[in-house]
């Protein structure tokens, strides 16, 4: 069989790749292997992947200039590399982050197991506590329609909490 | 350093499991970060080499990691790195750029734990055959004891907090290697790739990130991490990959049933190469030792033994041939040195 790109060697390589969910099959031969990986490594890498999926979200510009106040990280070079810098970005970067998450895992809340408490699931009085903060933090910050998400979510919990 | 992984009985390389003709082992990883230190991609060498030193102080408290050896990549030569990586003990990542990098890693190799990767620890569980539970097991026991002795980076509601984003939450990531040459073979592969990947699944190659299916392997990981218990992500793994074994029997029969005869001519030609071969590269290798494990599998070649196969498909690697033969061997050296082995190892 020869090369579907050169038409000169003999396919060795039998690329498979998903386009638009349609499969594509190429049979190619070794050299012409190499350059389409180089090709393709050049063209996509992680953190542009991530930066183009926050641009989607991202219509405030000053939230472009935001900075981790623990390691100094811009929310613009966290776009560009894709990688925070520590813990503290997390909560730096909050608001940026959860429609993020939300498109990377189709969820934006952790229920798995806490450090030094195995496989306890993050919720109960823990997960009151931690909103009732969030909730004070929104309203001290005048971010209302963060504050009404919290305050319907912790209803909600103390509602399913009332039921037993 | 090193020779002893070579003629380790309890290796999970040594594929003896459950299953372990289509699935070749289970691991589980852990991506944990402290909260003492920013994330190793965001600090110099000299503040990682303080990380490493102290999770090389602490370790041996670790009564799961007993045993176990302290590496600093720094002080290992090009092949010995390699050699790790070929045996699926660390990352394409944690071989490059090494100072400040180090790894635990227990005498069976079934446990090891990479430090500042991509987070300050990777700890992952490898097991024989299709055990994912097994690995889930002992890997949460291992971060549980970190946890008593390091301040781990969480936040209740987003979980354990990793350099990437697409780790965010559990950090868990679940895999199995499975050896689908059937379902290659048949032309079905790709509608299950398609399949996977619709439910959130990522597929890879014999060697992890960016590598190709070589020799019919193929790595089926979750994709999501957040959202999700550990429970939940080990149980979903565990029965996407009970289907793909299913799909991958049921195009076994329909090639046994269509084309029995020529199946046992590849499976015994395969076996004729190997046993006979003078200059064998690692990919023409892989591809017979592929189709010897599937005539193996079918009852069509018997009195090879299932270990010894499964091991020779890690051991024709070029980093092992030339820990084998100690010395640095150039491309057509290690070719020779390759079929050498394969024909001691599968002599009649």
């Amino acid at each position: 069989m020869l090369c579907d790109i050169c038409r000169k060697n003999s396919a060795t390589v039998h690329l498979t790749e998903i386009v638009n969910d349609k499969v594509v099959e190429m049979h190619i031969c070794q050299s012409c292997a190499k350059a389409r990986t180089e090709v393709f490594q050049e063209q996509f890498n992680i953190s542009d992947f991530l930066g183009g999926l926050l641009d989607i979200s991202d219509s405030q510009k000053k939230e472009e200039d935001a900075v981790c106040p623990l390691c100094g990280l811009t929310f613009a070079n966290f776009k560009k590399k894709g990688r925070f810098g520590c813990a503290g970005c997390y909560e730096a970067f909050r608001k940026q982050l959860l429609p993020l998450l939300k498109r990377i895992h189709s969820a934006d809340h952790h229920v798995g197991k806490t450090p030094g408490k195995p496989l306890m699931r993050a919720d109960g009085e823990e997960k009151a506590k931690e909103l009732r903060d969030r909730l004070e933090r929104a309203i001290r910050l005048e971010d209302y329609e963060e504050a009404a998400r919290l305050r319907d979510q912790l209803g909600g919990l103390e509602q399913r909490k009332s039921q037993g | 350093m090193f020779e002893e992984f070579l003629n380790n009985k309890n290796s999970w390389l040594n594929g003896l499991g459950p299953l372990s003709g289509i699935i070749f082992s289970s691991r589980i990883r852990l991506a944990r970060n402290f909260n003492d230190y920013h994330f190793p991609g965001h600090v110099s060498g000299s503040r990682k080499e303080a990380i490493l030193k102290n999770v090389e102080e602490t370790y041996p408290a670790i009564k799961s990691l007993k045993g176990c050896a302290f590496v600093r990549m720094e002080n290992l030569d090009d092949i010995d790195r390699r050699f790790l990586l070929e045996r699926h003990l660390v990352s394409q990542e944690h071989i490059v750029s090494v100072k400040g990098k180090g790894l635990i890693v227990s005498g069976d190799e079934r446990i090891a734990v990479m430090i500042n990767e991509e987070d300050h620890l990777r700890m992952q569980v490898i097991a024989s055959g299709f055990d994912v539970s097994v690995c889930w097991e002992m890997v949460n026991d291992i971060d549980d004891e970190f946890s008593r002795l390091f301040n781990i980076a969480f936040m209740p509601d987003f979980g354990y907090l990793t350099s990437c984003p697409t780790n965010t939450g559990t950090g868990l990531r679940a895999s199995c290697m499975m050896h689908l040459p059937a379902l290659v073979l048949t032309k079905r592969m790709n509608k299950i790739l398609e399949f996977l990947s619709k439910i959130s699944f990522t597929t890879r190659g014999l060697f992890g990130e960016g590598t190709q299916a070589l020799g019919d392997f193929f790595q089926i990981s979750n994709q999501v991490s957040l959202g999700l218990s550990e429970k939940e992500i080990v149980d979903n793994l565990t029965a996407v990959v009970n289907q793909v074994k299913d799909q991958e029997l049921e195009a076994r029969s329909v090639l046994m049933e269509k084309y029995q005869t020529s199946i046992e001519d590849n499976a015994w030609r395969a076996l004729g190469i190997l046993r006979n071969c003078r200059l064998i590269s690692s990919k023409e290798a892989l591809a017979h030792l592929s189709m010897l494990s599937l005539g193996m599998d079918l009852g069509i070649i018997k009195n090879i033994n299932r270990g010894v196969l499964n091991s020779l498909f890690i051991v024709i690697q070029p980093a092992h041939m030339q820990k084998i033969e100690k010395l640095l061997l150039k491309e057509e050296e290690r070719d020779r040195a390759r079929a050498e082995i394969l024909r001691e190892k599968l002599k009649e």
